[in-house]
């Protein structure tokens, strides 16, 4: 494949129709272990990698290849690297951002879509796809009436494949539930992990927030609602155990933040909290360098830092390698570990995104809620 | 003579009403479904598996052990302190049996040269049958202590259900045993004594029914998410068969692909052979040994993983039908490593 590249490089001519051929015949990006060639085939005046690594510069130039209109960027990403990236295409003096047109592999976020470049060894996991063999859970939506935030709030409720009313399941509330839903797969994780019996059979309960920056970096109501009307509601609705060691509370993001903070503010009540890629910006001296939204979450991680309590009994934490948060998720490991809870670590090769979080939920949840795997032969 | 049938998961793919009907089985069926725990009369799924054609009488083996739990609470409370002593007596096995194994899958996975490498090897594997030996004798030994101090069959609470059990099974003449969780499933059946019923009756086992009825249970997964992924006894199974190791839903626990694992796995526990039963797996018992048919696979020694396309019979003399002839001698791994 790098032969017709370097015939490109070294001026020799090639006709459009071995191009054809060419781009027909390959994937891109072209992975060959730790080296990436991007391409791009297109009239512009400069054409730009836009991506979100942290620690590399966030813009990279293409080269273009004299007399024709490719442009290739050779980049070294480590092995089991997964990137979200767009280019960025200037014509008229105008940069316009647009996702790889040569390559099929999309992520999706709020904010739309981005194109992936999964590193030499990254492996999908197969059980985020549908599998025929599962039995597929139910969603329930819910409507209650919040007190603390003074107006009505969404849930939807999942619970397991051949729930009985009869029985008690542990509970897990999670925040940004309907962007887990939709970004992480997570019902289809949860219908296939609960199937194979790795993860225990769960009842989970999604909140959707309405305002996310402002009612997830520890904000009082926000803890409010989740345990003094969110989980009351649950437990007088639904059979779920009374004890914390069956009740999670998870978040991404901010919806880490949210999660800490109200465990923090209710020690004793979830037993189990999975954090993944936490903002848990913090200063040691100083002010906050991340912007205005940062204040509340670097208030209360200053003030969690000095007196964490044990807030829980059991945490699993996550964060991608590639994110600025890296560091600070890092940092709070080993103060988790001495408030005497039992926490587990990892990190992926990736950036702040959903598919990472969906990559760490079968490792999170099977030794959060773990099933009963070794016992169940069906 | 009845028929001893042993089969892969039925959920997907059933066979068990064409395997009944192609022996000319017919008539009521006894069904024992406590491997689903309290959702064991919840059977409608088995039932139809079984066919619609022919009665099935759910034993409620699970339900029953609840009720006896209920009127003889001391008997509840020392059968639940055995099961915590079982499950003590496990987790010290499990932390030996890791070391021995991360041993035995280094040498394994070494290339080499094999003079060398191959005395290691058999040792590793000793090393291995030996602590499964110690483990199955200790198990032995708490089940026979239970027994002697407790004798509960001879329990009024056990007895009411295994009279009631044993007129259901007066006008069955099969019983098919479900999968689900092996250790209750096996438990279940055990706290009623209900094996000393099976001789007369044609018995069809699938998934962790047909581990229950095997000499000992061996619980296996080569990609949990925590942990290594060792093999490990977990107790004594009822002793109903003797030279065969089920191991149910194979193609998804297991790294079949992986020549030195399967090698490992079919040497720790030869004698006995170990048959991968996914769906349409089928193995029955015929005078001289096991009757294979297609879609059964056998993991050998060599590490492969042998399809049998046609039919086959395997002469394996320890076949028993009548656990209460094995003595506890009879259960101990043993046998010449490869």
């Amino acid at each position: 494949m790098s032969s017709l590249i370097h015939r490109l490089q070294q001026r020799i001519p090639v006709s459009d129709a071995e191009i054809d051929e060419f781009l027909q015949e390959h994937s891109f990006p072209w992975v060959e272990e730790t080296s990436v060639l991007f391409l791009y085939r297109g009239d512009a005046e400069q054409v730009r990698l836009r991506h979100w690594i942290f620690g590399l510069p966030s813009s990279q130039d293409f080269f273009r290849i004299p007399k024709t209109n490719l442009w290739v960027l050779q980049a070294d990403i480590p092995r089991e690297s997964r990137i979200e990236y767009k280019f960025e295409v200037v014509q008229g003096g105008q940069g316009r951002w647009i996702r790889d047109p040569l390559n099929r592999h999309l992520a999706y976020d709020p904010f739309g879509a981005n194109s992936v470049c999964q590193g030499a060894g990254y492996i999908t996991p197969e059980w985020i796809e549908e599998d025929s063999e599962s039995r597929p859970g139910t969603l329930e939506d819910i409507e209650i009436f919040s007190k603390a935030y003074g107006e009505k709030r969404h849930l939807t409720v999942y619970l397991p494949a051949r729930f009985r009313p009869r029985r008690r399941y542990p509970l897990l509330i999670v925040h940004d539930g309907p962007d887990y839903k939709r970004y992480s797969s997570f019902k289809t994780v949860l219908d296939n992990l609960i199937h194979r019996n790795e993860v225990a059979p769960l009842i989970v309960a999604l909140q959707h927030p309405v305002q996310r920056l402002n009612e997830y970096p520890d904000h009082p109501q926000q803890a409010r609602f989740t345990v003094e009307e969110v989980l009351p509601f649950l437990q007088e609705n639904y059979p779920v155990h009374d004890i914390p060691a069956m009740r999670g509370l998870m978040g991404a993001s901010f919806g880490g933040v949210a999660t800490l903070s109200t465990a923090w503010r209710n020690p004793g009540v979830f037993g189990r909290l999975l954090l993944q890629s936490g903002s848990f910006a913090f200063t040691d001296i100083g002010d906050n360098k991340r912007g205005p939204l940062f204040d509340p979450v670097v208030d209360f991680m200053n003030r969690f830092r000095k007196r964490p309590g044990k807030p829980s009994d059991k945490i699993f934490l996550s964060c991608g390698m590639y994110e600025s948060l890296i560091y600070e998720n890092r940092s709070i490991v080993p103060l988790l570990q001495k408030t005497g809870m039992e926490v587990r670590f990892r990190e992926s090769r990736d950036g702040h995104n959903w598919i990472n979080w969906r990559d760490h939920l079968r490792d999170a949840l099977s030794w959060l809620f773990p099933g009963p795997l070794w016992m169940i032969y069906e | 003579m009845p028929h001893l049938i042993v089969l892969g998961p039925q959920r997907l793919e059933p066979i068990v009403h064409n395997v009944l009907q192609g022996l000319g089985v017919d008539g009521d069926i006894a069904l024992i479904s406590a491997g689903w725990q309290e959702r064991e009369e919840e059977d409608e799924e088995l039932r139809e598996v079984l066919g619609t054609r022919c009665r099935v009488h759910n034993l409620r083996v699970h339900g029953r052990c609840e009720e006896v739990y209920h009127e003889d609470t001391e008997f509840f409370e020392a059968h639940r302190a055995r099961q915590d002593q079982l499950r003590e007596l496990q987790s010290l096995y499990r932390y030996r049996l890791d070391l021995s194994l991360d041993a035995a899958r280094y040498l394994f996975a070494q290339q080499g040269e094999e003079t060398l490498l191959q005395p290691e090897r058999e040792d590793a594997i000793d090393a291995l049958r030996r602590l499964d030996q110690h483990h199955v004798r200790r198990l032995q030994e708490i089940h026979d202590d239970f027994e002697s101090k407790w004798n509960s069959l001879e329990r009024t609470a056990v007895q009411k259900q295994r009279e009631e059990i044993q007129s259901i099974l007066g006008y069955c003449g099969t019983i098919a045993i479900a999968g689900g969780h092996v250790a209750v499933l096996l438990n279940r059946i055990r706290m009623l004594g209900i094996e000393s019923f099976f001789k007369d009756h044609h018995l069809v086992a699938w998934s962790a029914g047909a581990m229950a009825l095997s000499e000992k249970v061996v619980l296996f997964h080569d990609k949990p998410p925590q942990g290594a992924g060792a093999p490990e006894i977990l107790d004594l199974g009822l002793g109903y068969f003797k030279g065969l190791l089920p191991l149910p839903h194979a193609r998804r626990r297991l790294n079949l692909n992986d020549p030195a694992r399967v090698a490992l796995l079919a040497q720790r526990f030869a004698p006995s052979l170990c048959f991968a039963l996914d769906e349409g797996s089928h193995i029955q018992a015929t005078d001289k040994g096991w009757k294979l048919h297609p879609r059964t696979r056998l993991l050998t020694a060599e590490g492969q993983v042998h399809n049998f396309l046609h039919p086959k019979e395997i002469e394996l003399p320890s076949v028993v039908l009548d656990p209460q002839a094995a003595s506890s001698a009879d259960i101990q791994p043993q046998g010449e490593h490869r």
